[in-house]
Parts: structure tokens; C-alpha cells; sequence
């Protein structure tokens, strides 16, 4: 693209490019223009949705229509559930689980016949009927896209249609019309807090950063996504890679840095792909490095690679990997905003409080904070997983109750099953149980019921999932990924997993589980950083809450969800075997007995647990409690 | 200087990257990177290698490989098999995968078998929850796998 040398100059490209926008927003209806935007994020493209993209483009050649239809890639739609997603404008129809083998059929429905593809259409289970936009869907009905609004929207590859969206005209403005302080003002004002999981105000960071007197400072932006099941960050990156540029530039105009850095997870190939991409774009248009739209104002980024440490989230830790050392946390104060990267101030934002940045200063920070809570204004996005129907990435403005989240969004708990907890905050965070779900949504609420918003993992636990299973599962984590730096955290966190491990095998006594709440607190007060401080959670949160299960499993030496082997016991239930033989067949230890077309026995003292008849059993003889 | 055991040419290419990097001060991570891309895993004379190269003493190149999980002193298998053991596919019974992974290949998580053939290895989301479980295979994904496709997986990668 050419370089964009002022504000007009700008304001005229957006203007020349605005036809890509129309059609998208469904606002032209008698276009000979069609289009087909196929989700190309981790999940999809994983469910060959490249491929898909590949047999349109050849059926759309065939035809020779290659003037009047267009099929490109997009950023993650949200609901992964059923992906691949396709588009398609101005018709504005909605595909879930398109194959590439449907490319043919998609393109022969809306360009020969003028029809749609009803076998594609979405079912919606509230309307039990097929339904043809996204609008009718009750996944989409209660969300508010501000830090995804580009997802799905336009192609993350060009940096035109993310000019055409308005791209770049927040960083426009703030350079040549108006002031750093001015900036800082709008992004105070509108309330928005870090979405990384510490829930810091924005605007007083970049504060702090902007009165600090320092010939160099710095912008680092943490895409060190750690959370397991959490991907808001990465979509964010696939699907709108310039918002982040443009944000973090304008956080450099705010505070007088020069440099960014964007620290990224080294697992994340398509994500650091397509910044890449997007940098030298934003690079060749005049909107990164020399001299930025004329304004005389010089910000360069470069990427940095995680290598697999969850702890260089917390920001101190992640400055010291950055620096090219290992990712250890040290005290604060001093806060990086006062001494940072190279003992530099330093602001470091996750990557969608980034996201959001650049729509509240472009619609202002009223209507910013018109969405949310009294203390957490605008919205969250959410990584919905786990036993739900819908997982997907939501974003919904906060203080909406989190059953309106797992029900109306998520469609409720998976095959019908109970509802047994959600767990938010992930390895910092807790679990919250049916009681809770009409709490509404911010960072006061949850941390008051013992969770956290953390950074936006919601994993739904339904009837089949031990409690206790769980919150190991969290500690096995922690204690793998604590870096060792002080003993709360390294020897504490691995004692609290062997205690969990005795309680999973039936070992432990009820002192056990009061010392285990004690070293709990312990590690909680005690620990050097965030990850130790709050390791301990998914424990306490879910002893509080579900009590009678960690009893179960002391006392009664009983795993209520079946889960723990140790303590299953498997039984032939007399009326139903019909002899066939096959359990006393595949039990690898031969501790089945019984003759041909006669009730089978299993022998308790031999048996390992290892469910292999319970697998074989046809005729479903075989309990499991 | 020590003797080098691995290709000399592998050492060139990773020579030139080094020469290439204008502040070597904070490139160890990037260095090892790009290292453990060139020969595939780091081994002790790499590591001296780097440290020499970089002027940065032995201990802390070794530090800074042994903290980070994505650096490896052992080679790995042509086949790197990844079983995702992220919440959400430990919720939908990854651990399952997991044993028939090692049932089927006779070894475990974190080994290689002794044909250097396949590697198992556990991650940490690959974010592609909506697929959970999902294993990963070199670079090719495979979503909500049962146990029963586990012997079908491994067949694509006789080679």
C-alpha cells in the first residue's frame, strides 16, 4: 500500500476502501457482488477450513467469475463448536461444520440457482428450527463485540480492510490532534481495566509510565497466554493483528516510548504469523517506524518468543525472559511502570485490554463505559470450554450473570448432563458452583465467591468430573510450572499435590484435609508472586464448596463421579449377565470367573480397576461406582 | 574450544544467524531458538557453543535452556506425537488418549522409542478447545480423537 502521509490522506483511503464494509454489513442488499468469509483461525483451519478456501476459489474460477466473488479468510467467528464458519454477504448467511467437499454445492447454491444450502444451516435448539443468520442464534444474541469486532469482519491479512473498519483512525487522531495527556484522559475515563487477570486500571499505568522522567522508555504487550483452555489472546492476534499495532503505538505516543515488544508464545505459529505479516505491512504504509503520519513521532515493534514458561505472564517475570534470561518474578515495588525492561519504565498491557483500546478512543469513553458494572466497565471475552454445548470464544459486557453465559450462550451443559461447576481464572482461579450462577459478572464479584476473572478461561464441569481430580489437575500444573525461586511456592504447592494424591487414592484421613487447608493459606500469604500467591485456589474454592465430595473420598473411600481408579469397584449385576464370557476374556489379570451362559463374578482382592470389562460387558452387566 | 561432534555446516548456519544480531545482550532466547530449530535438539557442546559465541558463561545458557519447557537436550523423534492436556481436553478425558498413546508405542509421555521413530509428548493447549481432545502430530492436528483412532494416527506416520 502506498504511505499514508497525514490524516486526510487516511481519511481518503478509508473512504476509497468503504465498499468493503457495506456489503459485509449487510447494508447493500442488490449487489451483483457476492462474498464468502471463512473463518481461518487455530481451531478451523485445524478442521481443514484452508482447504475449504482453496475449492471455492477453484469453483469460483471455473465459473469465471472471478470479478464478482470473492473468498477470503477471516478472523475467528467464536463458535469453534462448529466450525469451519463460512459467511456469506450480502445474503448474510450463516454455515457451521462446512467440509471442503461442500465448496461445489455452496457456490452452485448462491451463484447459479440463488438458493442456500439448508443441510449447512445452523440448528438453533431454543427455535428447534434451522436459522439463516447469526443474528437468530442464541450463542450471538447476548454478546457485544468491542475487543473482537474485526473478528470475522474483515480479512486479518490486509491491512486495507482494517483501514476500511476505521483502522489506524484512533492513532491518527491521537497523534496529530491531540495530546498525551488527552489520551491518557479518554482511556482513564473510560474505565477500562487489564484484562490479563490483575484488573489494574489502564489508564493509571500509562499514567505512572507517562510522569516518569527517563530518556527511554518502553511498550511491551503480553501475549504469553498460559491459561490451559483460554485462547482470547491468540484469536485476537489471528483475527485482528493491526488493533494491536495501533494500540500499542498509541500507548507509545502516551507514555514517550519508542519501542515495543510483543512477548508471545512460542506455541502460537498462525498467530505470530500473521503480526509478522501485519508489521511490515503497517511498516510500508507509514504507520509503524519513521516519522508516523507526519506527526514527527517514531514506534517500532519487534516480536519476542515465550518458550513454554506459564510464569512469565506475571509481568516482572516476563520482562526478565524478554531481557534473554530465565522468566523469574521479582518483588514489586518497584512496579515496571517505574522500572521495567532494562531498568526502563516500562508499560506492559495484556493483549485485549490493547484491543479495546483503540474503539474507545475513536467512540469515546462515555460510551465505553455505558457497558459493565459499576467498578468494571465495558466487556470480556470469554474462552468457553469444557462439558458445554457451544464452546467458543464470547464476548459479553460484564455484569451479565454467568448463567446467562453457560445457558443462553453455551446452550447448557453437554449430553444432557447435570451441571456440576464452572472454574474461571484458571490455575489462579476457582470453581463456582449452581448456587452462583445468578451473581453478575466483574472483578469484585467473582474474587468475593472465591474465583477470578483471570484472564478469560471458563471451563464448565459437569457430573462425570471428579471435584477433587480437578483442583489436581491445577496443582499437577502449578507444581510443573512454579520456577522454583522461593519455597511457598516450590515445596508447598508440591506437598499440597501429594496430599491431593492421597485423598484420589483413598490414603487420606480427615487431618489431612485440615492440614491441607492450613498450607494452603500458608502458601497463599507467603508466596513471592502472583502464580504462588494464588495456586492454592482451585483447591480452597472447591474444599469450600464441595466439601461432601473431598468427605466421600477420606471417609468413605468413594469417588462420587467415578473418576478416581483406586477407589472404583467394579461389579457384575447378576440379573443382567447372560454368560457370554467376554469380561473374564479381556480382564488382563484373569480375576473373572464364572462358566459359559452363568452370572460371571469378579474377584475384589485381584482386580486393578482397569475397566476393561466394563468396556467389553454388551449388554451393560457390569457396575461402576 | 571443544570438539564439535555435529555437522559443521548445521554450526555455519547457526553462526550466521549469531553474526546477523545486532544487541547480542538479550538474544540468548532467540539464539536457542533458532538453535533447536537448526539441529533439532540442544546438546551440552551447542550450549558451549552459544555461550562462546554470545559471550554469556556456560551456566546461564544451561540455566536459561533448562527452565523453559520448549528447549530440549535430547533428540527427538521423527514423529513428534502431542497429546493436549489443556483444561478443557483434560475435561473431555485426555488422560485416555494419553494411556493408549502408551499402551500402543510401548513407552512414555516424554520418551522416544528406540527406533528414534516417535516422541510422546504432553502440551499445554494449542488452543483448539472446541476440538478437545486433540492431539498434534508434527504440524497436523486431529480433533476429538476416541481411543479407538489411536492405532489409526499412528498408521499415518510409517514413513
Amino acid at each position: 500500500m502506498d504511505r499514508i502521509k497525514d490524516l486526510n490522506c487516511l481519511f481518503d483511503k478509508q473512504k476509497e476502501l468503504e465498499h468493503v464494509m457495506d456489503i459485509r454489513r449487510a447494508t447493500v442488499n442488490n449487489t451483483e457482488f457476492k462474498e464468502f468469509l471463512i473463518c481461518g483461525g487455530t481451531g478451523c483451519v485445524s478442521s481443514r477450513s484452508v482447504n475449504l478456501l482453496d475449492n471455492l476459489n477453484a469453483e469460483i474460477k471455473a465459473l469465471g467469475l472471478e470479478d464478482k466473488v470473492k473468498a477470503s479468510i477471516t478472523g475467528c467467528f467464536g463458535f469453534c463448536e462448529k466450525g469451519p464458519i463460512v459467511k456469506v454477504f450480502p445474503e448474510d448467511v450463516f454455515y457451521v461444520e462446512v467440509k471442503p467437499e461442500d465448496a461445489g454445492r455452496i457456490i452452485k447454491a448462491h451463484l447459479i440457482e440463488g438458493t442456500k444450502v439448508e443441510r449447512l444451516l445452523y440448528e438453533e435448539p431454543t427455535l428447534k428450527k434451522k436459522v439463516n443468520t447469526q443474528h437468530e442464534m442464541g450463542f450471538y444474541k447476548k454478546q457485544e463485540r468491542i475487543a473482537l469486532r474485526n473478528c470475522g469482519l474483515i480479512n486479518p491479512e490486509l491491512i486495507e480492510e482494517y483501514i476500511a473498519n476505521r483502522g489506524y483512525e484512533a492513532l491518527g487522531r491521537s497523534l496529530l490532534q491531540r495530546t498525551p495527556k488527552e489520551v491518557i484522559h479518554d482511556i482513564k475515563e473510560s474505565g477500562l481495566r487489564g484484562r490479563g487477570g490483575g484488573g489494574f486500571p489502564t489508564g493509571l499505568k500509562w499514567e505512572y509510565a507517562n510522569k516518569m522522567k527517563s530518556d527511554v522508555k518502553y511498550v511491551v504487550c503480553n501475549a504469553d497466554e498460559g491459561d490451559p483452555g483460554a485462547f482470547m489472546d491468540r484469536s485476537i492476534l489471528e483475527g485482528d493483528p493491526h488493533s494491536i499495532i495501533e494500540a500499542m503505538t498509541i500507548n507509545g505516543y502516551a507514555i514517550g516510548a519508542n519501542r515495543g515488544f510483543v512477548y508471545i508464545r512460542a506455541e502460537y505459529p498462525l498467530a505470530i504469523k500473521r503480526l509478522k505479516h501485519s508489521l511490515e505491512q503497517a511498516r510500508e504504509a507509514g504507520l509503524l517506524g519513521k516519522d508516523i503520519m507526519g506527526s514527527g513521532f517514531d514506534f517500532d515493534i519487534e516480536i519476542k518468543y515465550g518458550a513454554g514458561a506459564f510464569v512469565c505472564g506475571e509481568e516482572t517475570a516476563l520482562i526478565h525472559s524478554i531481557e534473554g534470561g530465565r522468566g523469574e518474578p521479582t518483588t514489586k515495588p518497584p512496579f515496571p511502570a517505574e522500572s521495567g525492561l532494562w531498568g526502563k519504565p516500562t508499560s506492559v498491557n495484556n493483549v485485549e485490554t490493547f484491543a479495546n483500546v483503540p474503539a474507545i478512543l475513536i467512540n469515546g469513553p462515555k460510551w465505553y463505559s455505558k457497558f459493565g458494572t459499576a467498578t468494571s466497565k465495558g466487556t470480556k471475552v470469554f474462552a468457553l470450554a469444557g462439558k458445554i454445548n457451544n464452546v467458543g470464544l464470547v464476548e459479553v459486557p460484564m455484569g451479565i450473570t454467568l448463567r446467562e453465559i453457560i445457558y443462553d450462550i453455551g446452550g447448557g451443559p453437554k449430553d444432557g448432563k447435570a451441571f456440576k461447576a464452572v472454574q474461571t481464572g484458571g490455575p489462579s482461579g476457582g470453581c463456582i458452583t449452581a448456587e452462583q450462577l445468578d451473581v453478575p459478572i466483574d472483578y469484585e464479584s467473582l474474587y468475593s465467591i472465591g474465583s477470578m476473572m483471570g484472564s478469560g478461561g471458563m471451563i464448565v464441569i459437569d457430573e462425570d468430573n471428579c471435584i477433587v481430580d480437578i483442583a489436581k489437575f491445577y496443582l499437577q500444573f502449578t507444581v510443573e510450572e512454579s520456577c522454583g525461586k522461593c519455597t511457598p511456592c516450590r515445596v508447598g504447592n508440591k506437598r499440597l499435590f501429594e496430599m491431593l494424591t492421597k485423598i484420589t487414592e483413598g490414603k487420606a484421613t480427615l487431618e489431612d484435609l485440615e492440614d491441607l487447608e492450613k498450607l494452603a493459606e500458608v502458601i497463599k500469604l507467603t508466596s513471592l508472586c502472583g502464580l504462588g500467591q494464588t495456586a492454592p485456589n482451585p483447591v480452597l474454592s472447591t474444599m469450600k464448596y464441595f466439601r461432601d465430595e473431598y468427605i466421600s473420598h477420606v471417609v468413605d473411600k468413594r469417588c462420587p463421579a467415578g473418576v478416581c481408579q483406586s477407589l472404583l469397584r467394579y461389579e457384575v449385576i447378576g440379573d443382567k449377565c447372560i454368560g457370554c464370557t467376554k469380561c473374564a476374556r479381556v480382564c488382563p489379570v484373569s480375576c473373572i470367573s464364572g462358566k459359559v451362559k452363568e452370572v460371571h463374578f469378579i474377584n475384589q482382592e485381584a482386580c486393578i480397576k482397569c475397566g476393561a470389562c466394563f468396556e467389553a460387558c454388551p449388554v451393560n452387566a457390569i457396575s461402576k461406582g | 574450544m571443544q570438539t564439535l561432534t555435529l555437522s559443521k555446516e548445521l554450526y555455519k548456519e547457526l553462526e550466521n544467524y549469531i553474526d546477523a544480531i545486532t544487541s547480542k545482550e538479550s538474544a540468548l532466547i532467540e539464539v536457542l531458538h533458532e538453535a533447536q530449530h537448526i539441529f533439532g535438539y540442544l546438546p551440552m557442546e551447542v550450549q558451549l557453543f552459544i555461550g562462546e559465541k554470545l559471550n554469556i558463561p556456560a551456566s546461564k545458557v544451561f540455566g536459561v535452556v533448562s527452565f523453559y519447557s520448549f528447549f530440549t537436550t535430547e533428540p527427538k523423534g521423527k514423529y513428534v506425537i502431542n497429546i493436549c492436556t489443556g483444561t478443557a481436553c483434560f475435561v473431555r478425558k485426555a488422560d485416555v488418549i494419553v494411556k493408549e498413546f502408551e499402551k500402543t508405542l510401548g513407552i512414555k509421555t516424554g520418551e522416544t522409542t528406540g527406533n528414534g521413530k516417535y516422541s510422546l509428548e504432553c502440551l499445554r493447549c494449542v488452543g483448539a478447545c472446541g476440538l478437545a481432545p486433540v492431539v498434534m502430530v508434527n504440524g497436523d492436528v486431529y480433533g476429538k480423537v476416541t481411543a479407538n483412532e489411536v492405532q489409526k494416527i499412528i498408521g499415518k506416520y510409517t514413513e
